[in-house]
């Protein structure tokens, strides 16, 4: 290329450098501009935008965990309480490396295999951003030390927490149950909102039937984090309202002698209130502790409670379902007053066994021995001394369908409608019944069956203490309850409707009877009777747990126990003014008179506050 | 006019200015220098989280740098112009020896470790480029001819080409910038420019597929859709545009920034030191600084414009060219509307070779610019 200028022209030269650099200011001023309109669109146009993204980068909502209601007994001890626990626990966005962060925190403080087994877990369940605990309980030390190391832990903070705990353990498991957390299925169906800062939820029992008086509402705490989710400062909160607390009915002494008092025997008792209906005391025996639930059973934990032979899960009181035997008479017999099938005149001779025309297999009299209760039996003497062919005898006359329908009106064969979960309904059985469970008609066989509390009638410890319960008070219909007041206000009583119109002379009579087999020199539960300062009222029965053939005799020395006859004891008292009534049983305690009834005398005992010297001893002896 | 305005003072005589021309100190970007290193310090306080060790150590950098520019500016142009292909060939040894002997984090190998301090050849050729390709082209005739232009060519790539090795793109393209605006300015044909461009075009298959490394292709996937992936690489863009666009027109106050101080800003005190500034002082912030920026720029256009000789005018153009390249990739880059790349914003980032080399390249323009006059300028 030819350039005419080939020698230095600085005029021409510099014409061509201040043409390119004029260019050149041209370009920056354009790339400039682009880039000044990239900053006035983020900070002018999009501000709204960016202001409330940054907002919702650095303030966070926390909810505030409300703390749960307390549940006191009668007398205002506390059974369910809240103990501030340390938790260290882990937010999964805020760590970089969590395998990193766990191994830091392990070689820190103790963090066993089975906490990180739990904690992944926990993790696959978890909300993001949301805490996930790594270990309960820590100790003061290992705070310490987490606190110091804690620059290092991006990802980890320790909190304080409120965890539910039963200061009685096993005393009051199966009734008040325990909170445990929530698991998949209940994250389902519970209002997340509500359970925001909650990580546990009513299991079982009272904090399950109770579960939305007892949470209280959830309060929020508005946080400015950094990028690594730590809290800088609290910009503003709203308190949570902390639970309703709860006042039971129960008396936690009378529940401490009755949980002793079954010893080392499973079974079930039920106290009630008879002129409220209050669950005075309530015992499923073995019970379990509900503490160990509250942070997660262990599965070695849970294995052993559930594989245990004595099934100590199994709420017997409300859950179990028993045959009433005899306990079921002065009741049967009251039916048949007041259906003048019978009078009060009305007696029978007792050979010891019962014949049904065309029936080639006799019924035996259980509770006599071979020649039966003799002649001139009467409605008192079947109950006192617990005559069976009395009730064969009647209950052909009354026919199952009386039986059935005024047996209902005490509770039987239906819920009870206690403040609880789970409740069984028991079955008392009916044409009806056994024409749908069974697909067969009734036969008077099935009628004889049942008269006697067996064949296929079934009850509940709750049920047989209702029972009891209504034959005190002379037909009033008062539903079982088991807490007494909500925040201190009273719960609205229970609905007392009309008692059963039932001839009074008849409940004097019945009442009489089952005074008797107590207070009586021949009555079944004659044993309880000494030293007594007031009077009971009850009925014994067994329930067999396996048939015996009509010509065979139950010997119990030749079956294993886990056969025997369970044991059964209903009662009320004083007779005459009825306060509390009691139903229980004993699994495998063979008879109602001497397994189950001293435990009824027990309970009475203490609720009575008798101060003879017999009943110190006793108490004594069963506490110690 | 600007051109008339400053010829006009040039000519009136005045004892300051005589006696700065005599020190070699060109008052005016003197005091945009030190207005710039105050708003860099003030920011850096705050984008330290109020750590005062790096404000320190930063001023004791600009310390030394307004020292290196003073030194620098002391010797005449001719001779800049002699040993330029001895800066450039000290620079091109020492980016060899980091090839085999440097030190580097993160996968990429960067610096030459001296004992007392650790170097970075590529800052050194951010000046060295310019400077040897002013030289060439000093002597010859302009526009350049094919022969001149192939070996601009070859004294841009061969550095350019071992930082690429590093690897470093950012600096490599804004040293190749520093080389082609020198050319530009010599007044490159247009059929030259027009087939750099058409060759650039061609060049990005291929950058991509042969050169690119996978983060840096990831930088140009998440410039596109940063939502894609807000925890891992479209976090700092998110981030950062969050904290500029959250600043709005007066900003959330001096080191009041949630964005920068509670840690959401990655890299706050140094390559995204910008989004500290349009947090806490708003876009009335960013003006002011872009505004510190143009006087600065405009300054040293007028000084290449009145420059006494070719090399003189070249080295002064590509320089202040080069500058605005630094500002504008990094205003681009954290507002999201460029790639991230590793280039720090000019006397506002924290860091420390890249503050010397700025310094030493307005060295050269104030000795430029307190040149004696040869001839007088009359256009």
């Amino acid at each position: 290329m030819i350039n005419d200028a080939a020698f230095s022209d600085p005029a021409r030269e510099r014409r061509i450098f201040a043409g390119r650099l004029l260019i050149s200011v041209f370009l920056v001023l354009v790339t400039g501009l682009v880039v000044m309109a990239r900053y006035v669109d983020l900070q002018i146009t999009r501000h709204k935008d960016f202001a409330t993204h940054s907002d919702n980068n650095r303030v966070h909502v926390r909810p505030t965990p409300p703390s749960r209601g307390l549940i006191y007994d009668h007398n205002g001890e506390l059974l369910a309480d809240n103990r501030p626990i340390y938790i260290l626990t882990i937010v999964r966005e805020r760590s970089d490396n969590l395998d990193q962060l766990l191994a830091a925190i392990g070689r820190l403080i103790d963090i066993s295999e089975n906490d990180i087994k739990r904690f992944k877990k926990r993790l696959k369940r978890r909300k993001p951003y949301e805490q996930t605990p790594l270990k309960y309980d820590l100790t003061e030390r290992e705070r310490g030390i987490l606190a110091v190391n804690g620059y290092l832990l991006d990802g980890a903070e320790v909190s304080a927490r409120l965890m539910r705990f039963y200061p009685n353990g096993e005393l009051f498991g199966h009734v008040i149950g325990y909170v445990g957390r929530i698991n998949e299925r209940e994250s389902q169906t519970i209002d997340s909102v509500k359970y925001s800062g909650t990580d546990s939820i009513g299991k079982t029992g009272l904090e399950k039937f109770y579960e939305p008086q007892l949470l209280g509402e959830v309060g929020s705490e508005h946080v400015e984090t950094n990028a690594r989710g730590r809290v800088m400062r609290v910009l503003d909160n709203i308190d949570p309202q902390p639970g309703n607390n709860l006042t039971l009915y129960l008396d936690s002494h009378l529940q401490r002698v009755a949980h002793k008092a079954f010893k080392n025997e499973r079974g079930a008792l039920v106290a009630i209130d008879v002129k409220t209906g209050g669950i005075l005391a309530m015992v499923s025996a073995p019970g379990y502790d509900p503490n160990l639930f509250t942070s997660g059973i262990s599965q070695r934990n849970y294995d052993s409670l559930l594989n245990s032979p004595d099934r100590p899960l199994f709420d017997r009181a409300i859950r179990g379902q028993y045959p009433p035997g005899s306990t079921i008479k002065p009741l049967f017999g009251l039916i048949g007053l007041h259906s003048n099938t019978i009078t009060m005149d009305y007696a029978i001779d007792d050979p010891g066994f019962f014949v049904m025309e065309g029936i080639e297999r006799p019924w035996r009299d259980h509770n006599s021995k071979r020649g039966g209760h003799g002649k001139g039996v009467d409605l008192a003497e079947a109950i006192i001394e617990s005559c069976d062919v009395f009730f064969y005898k009647m209950s052909i006359k009354t026919g199952i369908d009386l039986l059935s329908n005024y047996s209902e009106k005490f509770g039987l064969g239906q819920t009870t409608g206690i403040d609880l979960p789970g409740e069984r309904p028991g079955i008392m059985p009916s044409k009806q019944w056994k024409k749908g469970a069974r697909g067969q008609s009734w036969f008077n066989g099935d009628t004889i069956n049942t008269s006697i509390g067996q064949g296929f009638m079934l009850a509940t410890p709750l049920q047989l203490a209702v029972m009891s319960a209504r034959i005190a008070s002379r037909g009033k219909m008062v539903t079982p309850k088991l807490v007494k007041s909500i925040n201190g206000e009273t719960l609205e009583s229970n609905k007392i409707t009309e008692p059963l119109a039932i001839n009074s002379e008849h409940w004097d009579y019945v009442h009489k009877a089952m005074k008797d087999v107590v207070h009586s020199t021949r009555g079944t539960a004659k044993g309880i009777s000494k030293g007594l300062s007031y009077k009971i009222a009850g009925k014994t029965g067994t329930a067999q747990v396996i048939s015996i053939k009509a010509e065979e005799e139950y010997d119990s020395s030749r079956i294993d126990k886990s056969q025997w006859d369970h044991a059964l004891f209903v009662a009320f008292a004083p007779a005459e003014d009825p306060q509390i009534a009691i139903g229980l049983i004993v699994e495998n305690g063979e008879h109602g008179s001497s397994a189950a009834a001293p435990i009824a005398r027990l309970v009475i005992d203490v609720y009575m506050n008798s101060n003879t010297a017999s009943h110190q001893t006793a108490v004594a002896e069963v506490i110690n | 006019m600007l051109r008339n305005d400053f010829v006009r003072r040039m000519e009136s005589p005045g004892g300051d200015k005589r006696r700065s021309r005599s020190l070699h100190i060109d008052l005016p970007l003197l005091f945009i220098l030190i207005s710039l290193c105050g708003v860099g310090l003030l920011v850096l306080y705050s984008a330290s989280e109020q750590n005062l060790f790096y404000v320190k150590r930063q001023a004791l950098l600009m310390l030394v740098g307004f020292g290196a520019m003073f030194g620098v500016a002391q010797f005449p142009m001719r001779f800049w112009e002699r040993w330029s292909f001895v800066f450039y060939g000290i620079g091109l040894m020492s980016l060899l020896a980091v090839l085999f002997f440097g030190v580097g984090a993160k996968g990429a190998q960067r610096w030459l470790d001296l004992g007392f301090t650790r170097f970075q050849p590529s800052e050194l050729m951010k000046v060295a480029v310019p400077m040897m390709v002013s030289a060439y082209l000093g002597k010859r005739y302009i526009p350049p001819t094919f022969s001149h232009v192939i070996m601009v060519l070859i004294i841009t790539f061969i550095p350019v080409l071992l930082i690429v090795r590093q690897p470093d793109l950012g600096t490599a393209l804004l040293i190749f910038a520093s080389g082609f605006f020198v050319i530009f300015l010599a007044g490159l044909h247009k059929r030259y420019l027009l087939t750099a461009f058409l060759l650039a075009l061609a060049a990005i298959p291929i950058l991509w597929i042969f050169v690119m490394r996978d983060y840096q292709k990831q930088r140009v996937l998440t410039l596109l859709s940063p939502e894609d992936d807000k925890l891992g690489a479209g976090w700092n863009i998110i981030q950062s545009t969050t904290a500029i666009g959250s600043g709005g027109w007066s900003g959330k106050g001096w080191t009041l920034g949630t964005q920068s101080q509670l840690n959401f800003l990655p890299e706050s005190h140094t390559d995204f030191i910008i989004a500290v500034l349009a947090e806490e002082f708003g876009l009335i912030g960013v003006m002011t600084l872009c505004a510190l920026y143009a006087l600065l720029i405009g300054r040293c256009m007028v000084i290449a414009l009145n420059s006494q000789s070719q090399f003189s005018r070249l080295i002064a153009g590509s320089l202040s060219l080069t500058f605005f390249t630094y500002v504008f990739v990094n205003m681009s880059m954290v507002s999201g509307i460029l790639p991230v790349v590793g280039v720090p914003l000019p006397f506002i980032s924290y860091g420390g070779t890249a503050i010397v080399t700025l310094f030493l390249g307005f060295g050269i323009l104030m000795a430029i610019s307190t040149e004696p006059k040869r001839i007088r300028i009359d256009l």
